[in-house]
C-alpha cells in the first residue's frame, strides 16, 4: 500500500473562522444556560425529586458512550490489524477525546454544586462506580492522547500496538462502567440488570461510528478530498452490523425484563402504555433510529449513495438520543415499585407523584446545555483537524486498498 | 418561637457559608459532618462529647394497624422539626411542580390491596439501610452511615450529582432545587445538595431518645411509631418487634433496614 499522507484541513480561512464563531456562539449559549440553572437552582429545569436526571444527562451519557465508540475505528486498524482502517485512526482518536470532553462538561455543569468539582476530584468513595468513572474518563483522555502520539510520531510508532490495545481495553471498561452506572441501581425496575453494560458497549459502537462517519464525510467533502466507494461501503456495513447489534441487545433486555415477574409492569409501561416514552421507544428508537437506517444501509441502490449513508448515520444518532431518553427519563418517570400487590393511592404531599408516572418535560436551558456539549466536541474536532495532521489526503479506493492500486497499475 | 431561628441564605456564597457554618459549629450549634465525628449542640445540658459508636443502632417500628387514615401528625412534626416548612416556593413556579420539587423527608402513604381492597396507611421515610445503596454509589462519600446506623448527607461534600437519589429504592431523598432563604441551624439546607431523614440526629446527639415523628404520633394518640435502639435486647423497640410480625419494605433487596413495618 502507498504511504498515507496526512494533511491539515485546508478549507478557506473565512469559512473556518465562521465555523468556529458559530460553534463558539452555541457553546456560549450553552454556558449561559448552565449559569442560569446554577444561579436559580434546578427548579427552572423540568427535573423534580422523581426525575432527577434530565436532558443534560441524555446528552452527557450519549456523548460519553459515543466517545468510546468513536475510538473503535482506530482500534480496528491497530488492534485487529486491518490496514484498511489505518488511515482513519487519527481522526478516530481526536473525535473520541473531543466527544468525551463535551460529555463530561455537560455532566459537570449539571451538578447541583458544579463549584465543588474540586471535592469530586479529591474525595473519593471507591465503592461508587461513579468515582471509578471519573478515573476511567480522565484516564481515557490521557491514553487517547498517547495513542494519537504513537500514530503521528515516528518515535511513537513501535508503541502503537500496545498503546492501541490498552486504549481499546480501557474504552471497553469505560463503556461498561457507564452502563453499570445504571445497571447497578437495584431499586429501579428498569435498571437492575447486567445486560445494560454490554448493551451500552454495543450502543457506543453504533453511535460513535455514526458520528465518525458524518464528521469524516463532511470534513472530506468541504476540503475536496475523495472518499472511495470501497471505504464508504466498509464503514456503512460496519454501522449496519452495530445497529443490528443494538437491536439484538434491546430485544434481550426487554425479554429478560418480561421474563421476571417483578419487572413486567415497567415493560408494560415502556412498551405499551408509557405515552411519550412508548412513542420514543417504538417510533424514534426502533423505527426511525434503527430499522430505517438499516433499510438504507442494506438497500441495493441507496446504500451506494453517500448522501443516503450520511442520512442513515444521522438517523442512528437521532435514535441514540431517543434511546437515552427512554432509558434515562422513562425509567425514572415510572414510579418505583415498593409494595407488590398493592396500589398506591396517596403518596405524601399533594401533587407528589409516587405511585403515578412522574411528569417531566425538558426545559430550554437543559436542552441548550446539552447542545453546548455537542458544540464543544465539534469545536475541538474542527480546531484539531485544522492545525494538526489528522485527516488523510485521500481515502480513494486506490489509496486504501492495495488490490485496487495494483489493478489500476496493471491497467495503466 | 425560638424553634425557628432563621438564617440568611448563604448557600450561593460557599465560602461565606462555610465560614458562617464553622463559626456556629465552634460557638453555637453544629450538625454532624462526618461519621464518628464529635457532635455538639447548644441549648442542651449534655451535648455529645464522644465519638458515635456502634453500641446502639437506631431504628423504628411502624405498626400500620395503628396508623390512622387522614392523620399527618408525623409529617407535620418532621417538617417543623427540620425546617421543611420554611421552604419557599420560587416566584412564579407552578404549584404542582413545586410539590414535586420541594424537599420531603417523610410521606404519608396510603395503599390498597389489589385483591382484598384493604387500605393500609403508613409513614415512609429514609429506611436507614444497613447496606445503604445511596452510600455505595455516592462518588464523594457525602452520603454516609454513622456507626449508630443513621444514614445522612454531609452537605459540605455533596456535589449534587443526585446519584444517591437514583439508587435509593425508597424515594427517600430530596434535591434542593431552589435557593434557600430560611433554614434552621440544626438542619442546614443548601441549593444544589441532597438531603433526607436523619432520624432527628440533633435530638439523639443531645441525649434525647426519640424523633419528632414518633413523639408527634404518640401525642396524637396513635403511637404507631416506636423509636429506639435495635441493639438493646430489652429495649422498647425490641420488645415491640418481638410482639408483632414485622417486615422490611422491599425485603428482597436485603438492605437490612432500620425501619420495620408491621401489617404490610
Ligand atoms: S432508604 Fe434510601 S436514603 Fe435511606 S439509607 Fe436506604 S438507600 Fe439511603
Ligand atoms: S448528590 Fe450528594 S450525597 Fe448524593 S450521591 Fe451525589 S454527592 Fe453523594
Amino acid at each position: 500500500m502507498r504511504r498515507i499522507v496526512y494533511r491539515e484541513w485546508r478549507i478557506e480561512s473565512s469559512r473556518y473562522w465562521s465555523m468556529l464563531a458559530i460553534l463558539a456562539g452555541v457553546i456560549a449559549i450553552g454556558g449561559l444556560a448552565a449559569l442560569y440553572m446554577e444561579h436559580h437552582g434546578h427548579w427552572v429545569t423540568g427535573m423534580t425529586n422523581s426525575v432527577v436526571w434530565g436532558t443534560p444527562h441524555i446528552f452527557a451519557v450519549f456523548l460519553i458512550i459515543s466517545a468510546s465508540g468513536a475510538l473503535n475505528v482506530a482500534s480496528i486498524g491497530t488492534v485487529f490489524d486491518k490496514s484498511f482502517y489505518k488511515p482513519l485512526g487519527r481522526l478516530s482518536g481526536l473525535l473520541a477525546a473531543a466527544l468525551l470532553v463535551g460529555g463530561l462538561l455537560v455532566l459537570v455543569l449539571d451538578l447541583g454544586r458544579p463549584d465543588r468539582l474540586a471535592v469530586a476530584m479529591t474525595t473519593y468513595n471507591f465503592s461508587s462506580i461513579f468515582a471509578w468513572n471519573i478515573f476511567l474518563y480522565t484516564g481515557f483522555v490521557a491514553i487517547v492522547i498517547a495513542y494519537l502520539w504513537t500514530m503521528a510520531d515516528r518515535k511513537g510508532n513501535p508503541y502503537k500496538k500496545p498503546v492501541g490495545t490498552f486504549a481499546f481495553l480501557w474504552r471497553l471498561a469505560l463503556t461498561t462502567g457507564t452502563g453499570s452506572i445504571f445497571g447497578f441501581l437495584v431499586g429501579r425496575e428498569a435498571y437492575d440488570t447486567a445486560v445494560l453494560a454490554p448493551m451500552f458497549v454495543v450502543m457506543s459502537f453504533a453511535y460513535g461510528l455514526a458520528i465518525y462517519i458524518l464528521v469524516l464525510m463532511y470534513s472530506f467533502e468541504q476540503d475536496d478530498r475523495p472518499i472511495g466507494p470501497l471505504m464508504l461501503k466498509r464503514l456503512k456495513d460496519l454501522l449496519g452490523l452495530f445497529v443490528a447489534g443494538v437491536l439484538y441487545f434491546t430485544l434481550i433486555y426487554h425479554l429478560t425484563r418480561l421474563y421476571g415477574a417483578q419487572t413486567q409492569n415497567i415493560e408494560h409501561f415502556l412498551l405499551l402504555t408509557g405515552g411519550i416514552y412508548t412513542l420514543a421507544f417504538w417510533l424514534c428508537w426502533i423505527i426511525v433510529g434503527s430499522l430505517l437506517p438499516l433499510g438504507i444501509i442494506y438497500h441495493p441502490e441507496h446504500s451506494k449513495n453517500p448522501k443516503a449513508i450520511a442520512l442513515a448515520s444521522a438517523l442512528v444518532i437521532f435514535g441514540g438520543l431517543a434511546a437515552m431518553y427512554v432509558i434515562i427519563i422513562g425509567s425514572q418517570a415510572y414510579p418505583q415499585e415498593m409494595f407488590p400487590g398493592k396500589t398506591v393511592i396517596e403518596f405524601g404531599t399533594p401533587g407528589d407523584i409516587g405511585g403515578a408516572v412522574a411528569p417531566y418535560w425538558p426545559s430550554l436551558p437543559e436542552l441548550l446545555l446539552g447542545i453546548g456539549g455537542v458544540a464543544v466536541a465539534l469545536l475541538i474536532t474542527t480546531v484539531g483537524i485544522r492545525v494538526l495532521q489528522f485527516l488523510p489526503e485521500s481515502l480513494a479506493d486506490r489509496a486504501v486498498d492495495p488490490h485496487v492500486a495494483a489493478a489500476e497499475a496493471r491497467g495503466r | 418561637m425560638s424553634e425557628h431561628k432563621q438564617q440568611p441564605d448563604t448557600s450561593h456564597q460557599p465560602d461565606a457559608g462555610r465560614r458562617d457554618f464553622l463559626a456556629k459549629a465552634a460557638g453555637l450549634t453544629s450538625a454532624a459532618v462526618a461519621a464518628g465525628v464529635v457532635l455538639h449542640t447548644a441549648a442542651v445540658a449534655a451535648p455529645r462529647t464522644t465519638p458515635v459508636t456502634d453500641i446502639k443502632r437506631w431504628g423504628m417500628l411502624v405498626d400500620t394497624a395503628k396508623c390512622a387514615d387522614g392523620c399527618s401528625a408525623c409529617v407535620e412534626a418532621c417538617e417543623h422539626e427540620n425546617g421543611l416548612d420554611l421552604q419557599e416556593a420560587p416566584e412564579g413556579i407552578n404549584p404542582l411542580k413545586w410539590d414535586n420539587q420541594r424537599s420531603t423527608w417523610i410521606r404519608k402513604v396510603k395503599l390498597r390491596d389489589n385483591l382484598t381492597g384493604r387500605i393500609t396507611n403508613l409513614p415512609l421515610m429514609c429506611q436507614h439501610c444497613e447496606q445503604p445503596p445511596c452510600v455505595d454509589v455516592c462518588p464523594t462519600g457525602a452520603s454516609f452511615k454513622r456507626a449508630d446506623g443513621i444514614v445522612m448527607v454531609d452537605r459540605h461534600t455533596c456535589i449534587g450529582c443526585r446519584y444517591c437519589m437514583m439508587a435509593c429504592p425508597y424515594k427517600a431523598r430530596s434535591f434542593i432545587h431552589e435557593r434557600v432563604a430560611h433554614k434552621l441551624t440544626r438542619a442546614p439546607r443548601g441549593k444544589g445538595c441532597v438531603e433526607s431523614c436523619n432520624l432527628c440526629v440533633h435530638r439523639l446527639d443531645n441525649g434525647e431518645d426519640t424523633t419528632a415523628c414518633a413523639e408527634a404520633c404518640r401525642e396524637a394518640g396513635h403511637a404507631a411509631i416506636i423509636f429506639g435502639d435495635l441493639n438493646a435486647p430489652n429495649g422498647p423497640l425490641r420488645d415491640a418487634l418481638r410482639e408483632v410480625n414485622s417486615r422490611q419494605i422491599r425485603e428482597d433487596l436485603e438492605l437490612n433496614t432500620g425501619v420495620r413495618y408491621a401489617g404490610i
